[in-house]
């Protein structure tokens, strides 16, 4: 070996002890991260002492002071009510992907296994709320149940099941003819036991990339929803209802409207970045970075396909 | 053209599906059609069975469907409970506003995020690549209406450069249009510098530079033609996305297109229009898609050749 050689085996291993290193970092960072979001969800009292429905004589007070977010019209602590509004978004988001992900694994696999006929049905049925833009479903959803956290979680789930489905359908597809299932078929395993003995195991770590790129948009369309009035009515605290009535006063009182925006563009940043991080924990090649783009939903022969 | 029929033929059971579930929802929105048409006119008892009779809801469901689809065929979406003007033409007429945004929208996303993507992956880890990476992450994570907030607070009132609110010039299009693309702007530049470097690497690059090309050929006509094919096929998957945020973008700068125009259709609960909405927008969702897979298919022939196998 030469000295040129050497160096270079050695530089390459100082480097990949720099980026481990840099990964340890990393993921203790996401998890106290993670737990703060998820004490933000349970119990929001630890992170404000001040009630968000409080209303006080101090109105619409610039941040700053005894203050630190600001006041609104009727001086409820803007700090108060960006902690308190976190639990609204949070559980929307999070049960809605949840829900999608427990019916689009389910439809997916009937997708996958049952009979022709009842397959050519559940698919095509996917494929046209595939045609719908997720905030359309959810909008003629609201529409027929009406307002509210839970409804945005009904609506949230069934739009993302499409996107779910889709992916797990085409992995069962793929799947059934390997080897082992085909083995297991013969041995007399009946439809069901496949499915859960078989096939489920190896959809975990495709369904796990959907799920933590699923969270991000999800809350962007949690907060739309409640943006647009259709989820927590006011007085009570949510980012999105809150930034809409701070809308009407931006020209006067910046910070009704802002501190909320900020709360909300931080909780999908972090959403993003814990979806990185699961991403290169299980799939440091990168090979499925495409189904994140698939879960966004779309038309399946307009996918590219995966790189084997 | 095999293809292009085949892909045509495909999207047929998809529209009809749309049709189902545009019609399927005066069905399920709680609440009598007959009665909410005459809601306010003091209308009596018969005269509410009258109109049931005679909007075909007494029918079976098949048959109400035909109907529906047949009026379809020819153009009519039924009319508006609240003006009782016909709901086509109602939509058609504010089609044109949505569209100007959505298109906006789409050129602001191409016009920033293309160069930049490219830029930024020619030089890895440079400072324009270490800008691009910081601009598309925060703007992948701000909401389009948040964004709106902060660009009419910044460029409305402390600048005053720009209307806050449409007043039907070209300059009040430009705050919507920029919040509604910032978004997709960042999702392309993530996109395409991913690729350029991928790309970069290739053999066929390799081989190109050997055969004597270019920087500037292999370029455009090698590494930008490959990253443009996920990129093209990016924008068709989030056109519905960017259609419906520019319903949110028309509600928060009072513009009349159709997202606000369905927007309030549904606080009213105006089915026939909501009913015809999701037919527009299903239907022109579609068509991207179908020509997106049309363009795909002609800067990188493989894709025909996947899609006739499967």
């Amino acid at each position: 070996m030469s000295t040129l050689a050497i160096a270079r085996a050695a530089r390459a291993a100082r480097r990949s002890t720099r980026s481990r290193y840099g990964r340890t970092v990393t993921s203790v960072l996401m998890v106290i991260i993670l737990l703060v979001f998820l004490l933000l969800l349970v119990h929001p009292g630890l992170f404000a002492h001040t009630s968000p429905l409080d209303n006080s004589d101090d109105s619409l007070a610039a941040p700053g002071g005894s203050h630190l977010f600001g006041t609104d019209q009727l001086g409820r602590d803007i700090y108060s009510r960006v902690i308190y509004g976190a639990r609204p978004v949070l559980a929307a988001s999070l049960g809605g992907v949840l829900l999608a992900m427990l019916a689009g694994v389910a439809i997916g696999l009937i997708g996958g296994t049952a009979p022709r006929l009842i397959r050519g049905v559940v698919m095509r049925i996917v494929d046209v709320l595939l045609a719908l833009p997720v905030l359309l479903i959810a909008l003629i959803l609201i529409a027929t149940i009406g307002a509210g956290v839970k409804s945005i979680i009904l609506a949230l789930g069934v739009a993302y099941t499409p996107g779910f489905a889709r992916v797990v359908e085409a992995s069962v597809r793929k799947l059934r003819s390997i080897e082992y299932v085909q083995a297991a078929k013969m041995f007399g395993s009946s439809g069901l036991r496949t499915a859960v003995r078989h096939l489920l195991p190896n959809l975990v770590t495709e369904v796990v990339v959907m799920v933590s790129s699923a969270v991000g948009w999800a809350v962007l369309t949690a907060t739309t929803l409640s943006f647009l009035g259709l989820g927590v009515q006011l007085p009570n605290p949510d980012w999105g209802s809150d930034l809409a009535a701070g809308a009407t006063s931006l020209s006067t009182a910046w910070w009704l409207s802002t501190f909320p925006g900020i709360a909300i563009t931080v909780t999908i940043l972090v959403a993003n970045f814990a979806g990185d991080w699961v991403m290169t924990l299980i799939d440091p090649s990168g090979r499925r970075a495409w189904t994140r783009f698939r879960a966004l939903g779309g038309l399946r022969t307009s996918l590219p396909e995966e790189k084997a | 053209m095999s293809f292009v029929l085949r892909r045509l033929l495909a999207s047929i059971p998809v529209i009809i599906g749309v049709t189902i579930v545009a019609f399927l929802l005066i069905h399920l929105v709680p609440g009598d059609p007959a009665q909410a048409m005459l809601f306010g006119s003091n209308a009596s008892p018969e005269q509410i069975d009258e109109l049931r009779n005679q909007l075909g809801l007494t029918q079976p469901l098949w048959q109400q469907y035909f109907d529906f689809f047949g009026q379809l065929l020819h153009g009519d979406l039924g009319t508006s409970y609240v003006t009782h003007n016909s709901v086509a033409y109602e939509l058609v007429s504010r089609t044109p506003s949505t569209l100007a945004l959505t298109g906006t929208a789409m050129l602001v996303a191409v016009v920033i995020g293309v160069p930049l993507g490219l830029v930024a992956g020619l030089r890895p880890n440079s400072v324009v690549d270490n800008i691009a990476r910081f601009v598309s992450f925060i703007g992948v994570a701000i909401p389009y209406f948040f964004l709106a907030l902060l660009l009419v607070l910044v460029f409305a009132f402390h600048l005053n450069w720009l209307p806050a609110i449409d007043n039907g010039t070209s300059s009040g299009l430009i705050l919507p249009a920029i919040s509604l693309g910032w978004g997709y702007a960042a999702i392309l530049t993530r996109l395409i510098r991913g690729r350029v470097i991928d790309e970069y690497r290739s053999d066929y690059v390799r081989s190109a530079r050997g055969r004597g090309c270019s920087e500037l050929r292999v370029l455009l006509a090698h590494v930008f033609r490959n990253s443009s094919i996920p990129a093209v096929t990016m924008i068709g998957l989030q056109f519905g996305n960017i259609l419906t945020g520019a319903a949110v973008t028309e509600v928060i700068f009072g513009r009349a297109g159709v997202g606000s125009f369905l927007a309030t259709s549904i606080t009213s609960k105006n089915i026939p229009v909501v009913q015809g909405a999701i037919v527009l927008i299903g239907l022109s969702y579609i068509l991207i898609n179908l020509v997106v897979d049309l363009v795909v298919g002609a800067i990188d022939p493989r894709t025909q050749l996947a899609t006739a196998s499967a």
